[in-house]
């Protein structure tokens, strides 16, 4: 008897409602209902946790307090002055990926931060974000950000590329870094548990493996979106702070 | 966290609390941004960083030449230049960010000062 082993399967997309407006695939997916669920938890997280505010607080009151801590000093310690302005979209960013990545973890869920265009999506919109507040805030002496000070003009013909491209990078480092530790850790999970399933007798040993490496993945599920928050903060403190 | 069964003494610790954190908001007020600060996990933070850092930043470059060689018809100096480019600016990336400077483009600190430097003094 073999077993058949589809670590891949899980990353599927399905439609729960088909949708398509125009000729355009807007079809309401398992991937969207996850984020939905994610974007509920937050709300939820945070209004209901802060709705009898005591001094000394509850259960819910102290994780959303905690939460809400935790990203503000993120934000103060990383982005500088005037940074807390951005705080409400930073910590939205971080709650809603920390969610997506926890969330993906429940058995037979689906992770949506494994899939490169949602984790592309929210890079692409932070950098666009943070080349706005750059612009805005200081013109197009903003440009001086890619020319290094003190600099013979010889070197800059080769620094001022070398800047340019490791700016245009971010998105991309961005958004692979948070993908691929996702797709990664769940096909892994997948994996062992496909060697539970095939090895008889000795299958003892991948649950195991498999119990070990989901607390792994807990641990990656939140650095990730640790990762991702700070990198905004840092990306926001270039575009505010340009002397 | 303990339950407060008595009212005085917790009004008493808050108006403490407050005036402590008072005194901390102004030290770090005086300080300016702190940088190279150390939450929890930051060391592993760091190396899930640099780690993909200087292979997307390769990828990317590689990519893009090869983009604009099929644009322009300059195969292959596009790609060439532009791998070595990619490997220069992961390698600075990358730099950038063990050096505590974050990911800063430009070689400049906000408030002129050297983070670099800063950091190893606090850790002293």
């Amino acid at each position: 008897m073999t077993i058949e082993i589809k670590p891949l399967e899980q990353f599927q997309i399905e439609r729960i409602v088909p949708f398509h407006p125009f000729g355009i695939d807007a079809s309401y997916t398992n991937s969207a209902l996850l984020m939905t669920i994610a974007a509920v938890l937050v709300t939820a997280l945070v209004v209901l946790g802060t709705r009898r505010a005591a001094l000394v607080p509850g259960r819910w009151q102290s994780v959303a307090e905690m939460s809400y801590e935790f990203v503000a000093d993120m934000v103060e310690t990383n982005a500088g002055h005037g940074g807390m302005a951005y705080f409400p979209f930073v910590f939205s960013l971080f709650m809603f990926i920390l969610l997506g990545n926890l969330l993906g973890l429940v058995p037979y869920s689906f992770t949506f931060t494994s899939h490169i265009i949602v984790t592309f999506a929210l890079a692409a919109t932070v950098f666009i974000g943070v080349t706005i507040i750059g612009f805005a805030k200081h013109g197009a002496h903003f440009l001086t950000l890619f020319v290094p000070a003190g600099v013979p003009a010889v070197l800059l013909v080769l620094l001022v590329p070398i800047e340019l491209l490791s700016y245009f990078i971010r998105p991309f480092t961005l958004s692979i870094r948070l993908f691929a530790n996702m797709l990664a850790g769940h096909t892994m999970l997948a994996i062992f548990a496909g060697f539970a399933a095939s090895v008889p007798l000795f299958g003892i040993l991948p649950v195991g493996i498999d119990v070990a490496i989901y607390f792994l993945e807990v641990l990656v599920a939140a650095l990730q979106a640790y990762v991702f928050a700070i990198l905004t903060c840092l990306y926001l403190r270039d575009a505010l702070h340009l002397h | 966290m303990t339950d407060g069964d008595a009212k005085d003494p917790l009004r008493e610790l808050q108006r403490r609390i407050d005036g402590a954190q008072r005194a901390l908001d102004a030290q770090e007020r005086a300080r300016g941004p702190r940088q190279g600060a150390k939450p929890m996990g930051s060391g592993l933070a760091l190396a899930s960083r640099i780690a993909i850092e200087l292979v997307v930043a390769i990828l990317v470059a590689t990519g893009l030449g090869w983009a604009f060689d099929r644009w322009l018809g300059t195969q292959p100096w596009g790609m060439v230049v532009m791998f070595f480019l990619g490997i220069a600016a992961g390698m600075v990336n990358v730099w950038r960010a063990v050096a505590g400077m974050g990911m800063a483009v430009g070689y400049r600190q906000p408030d002129g000062t050297d983070a670099a430097k800063d950091r190893w003094d606090d850790e002293d």
